[in-house]
């Protein structure tokens, strides 16, 4: 679906967050920074999902609240449609806001527990008076219950009455309620049993094929992303690592930080299974508060080299595969990018 | 809907135990979903109103929960028997709280004098009634001073955060470090005015900063929550988040610290006028009947018991009204 003729809804560019380290009670000093985000570009198309993958850490969340406006970003932009949503205030940002939307992860903390799901759900009204005159709210309400399949006579219930799966569902109502364009989902089911799981991923694609909607999902498991995703973006401590269309970048990684990654992807076919080769990557995450010089995979990289200690990786078609017509030839943060399928066995 | 569940079928809670024959096990399954909650919640489709009924503010919820609460119910009415004595004693004592009869000092009960008579023979029943004026006026005002001084104060500073929080918490550091019996002496000894102002005025300058504490660390747990975000994130102003998200999931440690601080003013009242700095004579206080009665206390136990019992009943009694009320206002505990 990523059609290059589109113009992007959403286009994100050089996106940084770091997050000062202080020292002082009384006259605070700079002492360095977290570097969460650093510099991060990337497109998002109508009707699309984008995938974001990465461990614990990594700066995905800061992504997601980059783009909703909950953070202040450090520099970059992120265009929607064109103009610069980072900078808006006031008016302007309130209006953006009814066309991108979140889901927040933990279902558990992102309903108010002494609203009733009916004020939960028709809050979105509350604050934007246009979209539904007042009258009408009650039966837009329910109609969004209905829409993510609750019952809509549950107005007068509170988020504790509901399972986990339930009130993801009550989640996502609130998210459409504005009919926005793009939902931010972070992590919408790593809270949830892997058999409701499906249940929200499922009901999440018909109502992306329903409303138009396009979607940026993070989340840390692989599976799921690649079932709901249309292009999948890697990241790692901060950085984009690599991007493609789903199947680049599952059956044709070429950043060993993705290889590595999904050779812990379970296999279902024991088979196969023997045969794979599992790539297990030594040491820890480095601190995002002093990343490694050059490329911050380097120190837990087997192809680490010279060069990847003092040259930054840039994130395009790696030189080996420009200008070929092959699915390996997507962008990649590598100075060794080589094609290694890791999912479909040695 | 699959299952033919029809959404718009009012929910039956016998269903619950008959929904999950068929309905485990199916996946995406919302019959049995809606088995699931009715298990978890039993009885909440048969409230009045019922689930299709009008949309229930969170206030208007705790209402319905109160009444039927028997702990509130009692105290309750305890309150506003006092608030009545306090404000009309001359309905149930007939009597003048100031006539002294010497020849009766320190006498046990006797018939139209039920609880006998003090040191300066004046009728301790009549005395009891009288002092609820004085002991309620500055027990809720200074509570009421506090809370509303405390919460809001503290709350922005935990909400804004930035130098107003630095500048608050320094401030009420300060105050923290008053000795409260060596301020109330300092404070309250200049002081000619012998009506409950002055004491209540000393006890909220005193006083707002606990209130303050609670309610900045409250807000600042609450203001991290999800919901909060989503909020902003729907585009809500600072108002909305502050009055909608967070001021109703903060107040419950604000309330239960109010009413345990109610009594311990009470308290104060007496300890204050047992030092001669609080309220004075001929004004008529349980603190006063207190301190003159504890010197007494072998010799004509009657003359503590009685006062000393009404205060501990209204201290309990807003105690209890405090943890109903703080119960009610939790959807979770319902």
């Amino acid at each position: 679906m990523s059609d290059s003729t589109l113009e992007p809804i959403l286009s994100v560019r050089n996106l940084v967050k770091h997050f000062p380290l202080t020292q002082g009670i009384l006259f605070k000093k700079q002492i360095g920074a977290v570097k969460a985000v650093d510099g991060i570009s990337f497109d998002l198309y109508p009707g699309e999902t984008l995938g974001i993958v990465g461990e614990s850490g990594c700066g995905k969340s800061t992504v997601a609240k980059l783009l909703m406006n909950l953070e202040q970003a450090t520099s970059g932009e992120v265009f929607y449609k064109g103009q610069d949503i980072t900078r808006l205030s006031g008016r302007a940002l309130k209006a953006v806001r009814r066309n991108i939307q979140m889901v927040f992860q933990d279902p558990y903390t992102s309903l108010n527990p002494r609203m009733t799901v009916g004020d939960i759900i028709g809050e979105p009204f509350d604050i934007h008076p246009e979209v539904a005159p007042k009258g009408d709210r009650r039966k837009r309400v329910q109609e969004l219950l209905d829409v993510v399949g609750l019952n809509p006579e549950y107005l007068n219930r509170y988020p504790h009455q509901f399972s986990g799966g339930q009130r993801q569902r009550i989640g996502i109502a609130r998210g459409l309620a504005l009919n926005p364009e793009v939902i931010i989902c972070d992590e919408p089911v790593s809270a949830l049993d892997v058999s409701v799981q499906a249940q929200v991923v499922n009901l999440m694609e018909k109502l992306q094929d329903e409303f138009g909607l396009s979607y940026i999902f993070i989340a840390h498991d692989l599976s799921i992303v690649r079932h709901i995703s249309d292009r999948v973006g890697v990241m790692y401590l901060g950085k984009m690592a690599e991007i493609g269309t789903d199947a680049e970048i599952y059956d044709h990684p070429t950043h060993p930080y993705t290889q590595a990654l999904l050779s812990a992807v379970p296999v279902p076919d024991p088979e196969a299974r023997e045969h794979r080769e599992r790539i297990i990557l030594t040491g820890d995450v480095p601190s995002p508060a002093n990343p490694p010089s050059g490329c911050r995979f380097r120190t837990r990289c087997w192809k680490a080299q010279e060069r990847c200690s003092q040259e930054v990786p840039l994130l395009a078609v790696p030189s080996v595969f420009a200008g070929q017509d092959t699915p390996a030839a997507h962008e990649s943060a590598c100075h060794f990018a080589a094609e290694k399928d890791v999912v479909h066995a040695a | 809907m699959p299952d033919g569940h029809d959404p718009l079928e009012p929910i039956d809670p016998s269903k619950g135990s008959v929904a999950p024959a068929g309905g485990y096990g199916g996946g995406f399954d919302l019959a049995n979903a809606d088995a699931e909650t009715l298990e978890k919640a039993p009885g909440h489709g048969q409230e009045p109103g019922g689930p299709a009924g009008k949309p229930r503010s969170l206030w208007s919820d705790a209402w319905h929960d109160l009444r039927r609460n028997p702990i509130f119910i009692i105290s309750a009415l305890i309150i506003l028997f006092l608030v009545f004595i306090s404000l009309w004693p001359g309905t149930i004592a007939t009597q003048d709280p100031l006539k002294a009869n010497l020849a009766k000092s320190q006498a046990g009960p006797e018939p139209g004098h039920p609880f006998g008579f003090d040191s300066q023979g004046r009728d301790v029943y009549t005395r009891v009634v009288y002092g609820a004026r004085a002991s309620v006026t500055v027990g809720v005002c200074a509570t009421l001073g506090v809370v509303i001084l405390g919460s809001v104060l503290g709350g922005l500073a935990g909400f804004f955060v930035g130098w107003w929080d630095a500048v608050l918490s320094r401030i009420s550091d300060i105050f923290f470090g008053i000795p409260v019996i060596l301020g109330g002496l300092v404070f309250l000894s200049v002081v000619t005015n012998s009506t409950v102002w002055p004491v209540v005025g000393f006890m909220v300058l005193l006083g707002w900063p606990q209130i303050a504490r609670i309610a900045r660390g409250s807000v600042i747990t609450a203001r991290q929550n999800d919901y909060v975000q989503a909020a902003r994130a729907l585009g809500a102003g600072n108002s909305r988040m502050l009055l909608r998200h967070i001021a109703p999931n903060a107040v419950a440690p604000v309330i239960v610290v109010g009413t345990i601080a109610l009594g311990t003013y009470i308290s104060l009242e007496a300890t204050l006028s047992y030092l001669g700095v609080g309220l004075r004579p001929p004004t008529v206080s349980w603190g006063i009947d207190i301190s003159d009665a504890s010197n007494q206390i072998r010799n004509a136990p009657h003359m503590l018991l009685w006062p000393a019992g009404a205060l501990s009943l209204t201290v309990l009694a807003f105690i209890m009204l405090g943890d109903a009320v703080r119960d009610a206002l939790d959807p979770k505990l319902r």
